[in-house]
């Protein structure tokens, strides 16, 4: 079940974090489940209800993502604290083929599995920190940031 | 499998999606939608999303799937209900339903499709 991509992004915000909540990504079902935990997470926080929704938007794309384009995967959903400020961050991580051109995968409309394109171009809209950290052949790593404004 | 249910209602089809819709499930309802416009010979199709508190691509790209494909035979969709917050983040997420008629509520949209079919 393990994810073996080794992948500096999970410990990127190690100082910032306060917990931290691991959940497998293999099934539809998955992505309704975290979602939910998300959602809870940013109710927690006192987003407002637009950020709640934009945050959960993105987790769901980068979740099917995760999924569809690396085969599943697992994601560390964060409770940060950066001096008075909170936020959610998650990171979703696989172990799939890598991302062959970032660039290219970064562009509005761009996709290479039917879809919208939008996936994750559009997450990168919806949130405050966006970084990824992906290797052909080894895996992707996508980290989001959402703070308490 | 759990299916979102339709219901029939005259010349129109009504569904209210009240779950939070996994991949499948929306797929089904696609399928299912499209199936009920000509089993039943619907003119317009009426769908309800104001309990949905996400639309994310995929729901997003099977709401302006299901129009299209309602078009195409001859039937029209009015998408009802859109909480603001949605609205804000689908937009910014890319997504602009193109395509799709929109009323704020269900009298609204049954107001919409009524005009436009009888």
């Amino acid at each position: 079940m393990a994810v073996a991509f080794e992948t500096e992004l999970l410990e990127r915000d190690e100082r910032l974090r306060t917990a931290r909540l691991s959940l497998p990504l293999r099934t539809d079902e998955d992505v309704v489940h975290l979602r939910k935990h998300v959602r809870e997470r940013a109710v927690g926080i006192s987003l407002s209800l637009v950020d709640q929704t934009k945050l959960v938007t993105a987790a769901s794309e980068l979740a099917r993502n995760t999924i569809k384009y690396g085969g599943g995967g697992e994601v560390h959903l964060d409770a940060l604290v950066d001096g008075f400020k909170k936020g959610v961050g998650l990171i979703f991580v696989d172990d799939g083929p890598g991302i062959p051109d970032l660039e290219l995968a970064l562009r509005d409309g761009y996709t290479t599995g039917g879809g919208l394109g939008l996936g994750l171009s559009g997450s990168k809209r919806l949130c405050d920190e966006f970084a990824i950290d992906t290797r052909p052949g080894e895996g992707t790593a996508v980290c989001i940031i959402k703070w308490k404004r | 499998m759990e299916r979102i249910p339709i219901l029939r209602m005259g010349d129109l089809l009504l569904v209210t999606i009240q779950v939070d819709m996994h991949d499948r499930l929306a797929m089904a309802l696609q399928d299912d939608l499209t199936e009920r416009i000509v089993s039943d010979g619907a003119k317009g199709v009426l769908i309800d999303i104001s309990a949905l508190d996400l639309v994310d691509s995929f729901i997003g790209r099977m709401i302006s799937n299901t129009a299209a494909m309602a078009r195409v035979l001859d039937a029209q969709t009015v998408v009802v209900g859109m909480q603001p917050a949605v609205a804000i983040t689908l937009v910014e997420l890319g997504l602009t339903l193109h395509g799709v008629k929109t009323a704020l509520n269900v009298e609204k949209g049954m107001a919409l499709l009524g005009k436009n079919l009888f």
